[in-house]
C-alpha cells in the first residue's frame, strides 16, 4: 500500500501508510492499542466502514481499491479476525465447507490439527472462548488457503501450549511446511507479544504508531527495542 | 341427528357471518367448488404433480418409513392406510368414519375449538369435507411418523377439513401434516379445524408444513388439550408464498406438569399476508410453555407475529415466548405482538422477548471475508436465523425442509 490514508466514522486513523509485502514474505506488525493495526487490515480487504481517502492498495500488481471485499478474497486475500462476530444458526463446519468447496477430508484433518473438532458443529463464534475463536479463525483461513493472509493477533488469549498449535497452523497456511520449494503465501501478522515468532519465521517487522509506520526492521530487534524503551522510542528512531 | 349435533349446528349457523379476530376477511362465496376423486390403491397412482406437491409439503412417499398415511385430494379421502406393523398401535380413519364408529365422538368433537369461533369454523361445521382421525392406543409408542396430506388440485375449491388426534394415556406419536396445492392451481381456500387431545403422560409431536400458492387463503383453527404430564410439541414451517394465512393454535395445559412447545418458521414472500400466533394457557400447577418463532419478511409480504401466554392457575407455572423477525425488503412489514396475560395467577412466570431488525451487517461482512458474495452471505445468515431446533423432526423431513428453504433463499441467485 502506498501513502494510504483511511478514515473511520470521520476520524482519520491511517495517516499515510507505506507497506510492501513481497510474495512468500511474512511480516509482523507491532503497535500500541488503537494505533490502527486492525484498521490497516480492514482497509486492505475493503471493508466498507474503512474509507480510503487517498493512496493506493495494490495486490498482485493490480490496483484493487475499487474491488469489493469478496472480490478481493477471491483474488487471494484472506483474514483471521481479531474479534469475529457471532453468526447465529450458521455452523463452523458449514462455513468451512463453503469456503473450501471440497470434501470433508481436509476439514477433518485441519480441525484435528487445530484441536477444533468440537467447534465444528457449533454456531460460529457463539460462546467460543478466546483461544477457541482464534483456532476457528485459523481453521477458516487454512480452508481458504489465501495467497496473502492477514492474521490479527492470533495468539492473544491463547494459552502457552496452544500457541504451538497456532504457530503450526500459520506455517501450514503459509506453505512453510512444504518440503518442496515453491510458491508460498505471504502474510501480515499483528502481534503484541511476539510469542508467535518462536514458531513462525518472519522476514520483517513494522511498528505502527498513531496511523503511521514509524519503524521497520528485523522483528526480533524491534521487539527488543520496544520491550526496553517502549513505542515512543520507535518514533525517535525514525526521526534520527 | 341428536341434540348435541343439532346444538352445534345452531351455533355454527349463528357464526356464518362472524369475521375472524385477525387476518384479512375472505369472501367465502368465491370458494364453493367441490372436487371428488376416486380412491387409490397406492400413492404411485397419484399424478406426478400431486406427488411433487406432497413431497414439497414433507410427505414421505416410501410408506415403509411411516406408521400410517392419510391422503385427501380436494374434497375426497383418496388413501388411508396403517402400516401392518402398527395395526395394534393406532387407528387412522376419516373423521366421518370415526364419527360413525364412536357415536359422534362426544368427548372430542368441537371440544377444543369453539364451533362458533368465526365464519371459518362455521363453514367447516356446516360444509365439512372430511379430515383425519388418528388415535394412538394407550401406552403405545409409535416409532415412525403418521402422516396426513391435504392436497388441493383444482381452482376455487373450499377444503373444509376437521381433524382429530387422540393420544391415549402414556402413548407417543409424531404426526406430519402436509398441506399443499398442486403447481398450476392458482386460487383456493383451505380451512382446517384440528382438535388434539394429549392424555395423561402422553406425547404428541406435530409437524405441519404448508406449501401453497400466491392466491390461496388458509385458515387453520387448532385447539389442543393436554392432560397431566402430557407433552405437546408443534413445529410449523411455511417457506412458500401464500395469499393469506391466519392461524393461532390454542394450547390448554390442563393437567399438572403438562408442557407445550411451539416452534414457528415463516418466510414471507411476494405479497403474502401471514398472521401467525399461538396461545398457551397455563391451567395447572407446574405447567410450562415455550413459544419460539423466526420470521423473515421479504418482497412485499406482511407478517403479524402474535404470541399469547395466559396464566390461569394460582399455582406455580411458567411460559416463555421468543419471537424474532428479519425484514429483508424495504417494502415488507413485520408486526410483532407478544402478549402476557396473568389472570389471577400470582405464581405464574410469563416472559417474552421480541426483536425485529435487518440482517446483522457485521455477520454479512464476516461471511464475505470468506469469499461468499453478498447474496450468498445473506442467504446463509437467513437460513441460520431460521435454523431453530425442531424437536423430533424426522431426518427425511429435515432434509426436505432444508431443500425447500434453500430453493426459497437462493431464488434469483
Ligand atoms: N468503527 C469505528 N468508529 C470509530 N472509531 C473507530 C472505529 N474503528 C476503529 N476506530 C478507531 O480507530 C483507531 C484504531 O483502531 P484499530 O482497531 O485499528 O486499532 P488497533 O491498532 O488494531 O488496536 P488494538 O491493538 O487494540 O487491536 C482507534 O482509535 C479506534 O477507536
Ligand atoms: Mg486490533
Amino acid at each position: 500500500m502506498k501513502d494510504l490514508v483511511v478514515e473511520v466514522n470521520g476520524n482519520t486513523v491511517l495517516k499515510g501508510v507505506n507497506l510492501k509485502i513481497g510474495q512468500g514474505e511474512t511480516h509482523v506488525l507491532f503497535g500500541p492499542n488503537g494505533s490502527g493495526k486492525t484498521t490497516l487490515i480492514m482497509s486492505a480487504l475493503g471493508f466498507p466502514k474503512y474509507r480510503v481517502v487517498s493512496g493506493q492498495i495494490l495486490f498482485k500488481g493490480k490496483d484493487i481499491s475499487g474491488m469489493s471485499l469478496d472480490q478481493r478474497i477471491r483474488l487471494g486475500m484472506g483474514i483471521a479476525f481479531q474479534r469475529p462476530p457471532v453468526v447465529p444458526g450458521v455452523k463452523l463446519r458449514q462455513l468451512a465447507e463453503m469456503i473450501a468447496r471440497t470434501d470433508g477430508a481436509k476439514l477433518q484433518r485441519v480441525a484435528e490439527d487445530l484441536n477444533a473438532l468440537h467447534l465444528l458443529d457449533r454456531d460460529l463464534n457463539d460462546g467460543f472462548s478466546g483461544g477457541e475463536a482464534k483456532r476457528s479463525e485459523l481453521l477458516q483461513l487454512q480452508m481458504a488457503s489465501p495467497d496473502l493472509a492477514f492474521i490479527d493477533e492470533p495468539e492473544s488469549g491463547v494459552d502457552l501450549e496452544s500457541i504451538a498449535i497456532v504457530g503450526r497452523a500459520i506455517n501450514a497456511i503459509l506453505g512453510k511446511t512444504r518440503v518442496k520449494a515453491g510458491r508460498t503465501a505471504s502474510a501480515l501478522i499483528v502481534t503484541h507479544t511476539a510469542h508467535i515468532l518462536d514458531y513462525v519465521n518472519a522476514e520483517l517487522g513494522h511498528v505502527l504508531v498513531d496511523g503511521r509506520i514509524v519503524c521497520s526492521g528485523n522483528p526480533r530487534d524491534i521487539l527488543r527495542e520496544v520491550r526496553e524503551h517502549g513505542f515512543k522510542h520507535c518514533e525517535v528512531c525514525t526521526n534520527e | 341427528m341428536n341434540d348435541r349435533l343439532r346444538e352445534l349446528e345452531q351455533k355454527a349457523l349463528s357464526a356464518v357471518e362472524k369475521r375472524a379476530a385477525y387476518g384479512p376477511d375472505i369472501d367465502l362465496n368465491r370458494y364453493r367448488n367441490v372436487g371428488e376423486h376416486e380412491k387409490i390403491e397406492a400413492l404411485e397412482s397419484l399424478s406426478r404433480q400431486a406427488r411433487e406437491a406432497a413431497y414439497m409439503a414433507g410427505i414421505e412417499q416410501n410408506l415403509e418409513r411411516t406408521a400410517g398415511t392419510y391422503m385427501q385430494l380436494d374434497s375426497s379421502v383418496v388413501f388411508e392406510q396403517v402400516q401392518r406393523a402398527y395395526g395394534g398401535q393406532l387407528e387412522l380413519l376419516s373423521t366421518d368414519e370415526a364419527l360413525a364408529k364412536y357415536d359422534g365422538l362426544p368427548e372430542y368433537w368441537w371440544q377444543a375449538v369453539p364451533v362458533d369461533q368465526d365464519k371459518y369454523t362455521a363453514r367447516v361445521a356446516l360444509n365439512q369435507t372430511h379430515g383425519y382421525f388418528i388415535r394412538v392406543l394407550p401406552g403405545q409408542k409409535v416409532e415412525r411418523p403418521v402422516q396426513a396430506c391435504l392436497l388441493v388440485a383444482e381452482n376455487f375449491i373450499s377444503q373444509n377439513v376437521h381433524n382429530v388426534i387422540v393420544v391415549e394415556e402414556g402413548a407417543e406419536v409424531q404426526v406430519i401434516t402436509g398441506c399443499t396445492s398442486i403447481t398450476g392451481v392458482k386460487e383456493g381456500l383451505h380451512i382446517g379445524v384440528s382438535e388434539f387431545y394429549v392424555k395423561r403422560g402422553a406425547r404428541l409431536t406435530f409437524h405441519m408444513i404448508h406449501n401453497w400458492a400466491e392466491n390461496f387463503h388458509v385458515r387453520p383453527r387448532t385447539g389442543v388439550i393436554v392432560e397431566e404430564g402430557g407433552v405437546f410439541v408443534n413445529n410449523y414451517v411455511l417457506v412458500k408464498p401464500v395469499g393469506s394465512l391466519q392461524t393461532s393454535p390454542s394450547v390448554y395445559l390442563r393437567g399438572k406438569a403438562s408442557r407445550a412447545e411451539i416452534n414457528t418458521i415463516a418466510y414471507g414472500m411476494k405479497r403474502s399476508v401471514i398472521d401467525i400466533g399461538s396461545r398457551i394457557v397455563l391451567e395447572a400447577q407446574d405447567t410450562a410453555g415455550e413459544s419460539i418463532s423466526r420470521a423473515v419478511a421479504d418482497d412485499g409480504s406482511i407478517l403479524y407475529l402474535r404470541g399469547m401466554l395466559v396464566g390461569k392457575t394460582d399455582k406455580r407455572a411458567k411460559a416463555h415466548l421468543d419471537c424474532r423477525g428479519i425484514l429483508k425488503s424495504p417494502l415488507a412489514r413485520i408486526v410483532a405482538i407478544p402478549e402476557l396475560d396473568a389472570d389471577s395467577s400470582p405464581e405464574c412466570d410469563l416472559a417474552h422477548e421480541a426483536a425485529v431488525g435487518p440482517i446483522d451487517q457485521e455477520a454479512i461482512l464476516y461471511l464475505m471475508a470468506r469469499g461468499l458474495t453478498e447474496d450468498e452471505a445473506v442467504a446463509t445468515i437467513t437460513r441460520g436465523f431460521m435454523n431453530i431446533e425442531l424437536p423430533g423432526l424426522p431426518e427425511a423431513l429435515r432434509r426436505q425442509i432444508d431443500q425447500v428453504m434453500e430453493a426459497t433463499l437462493h431464488r434469483g441467485l
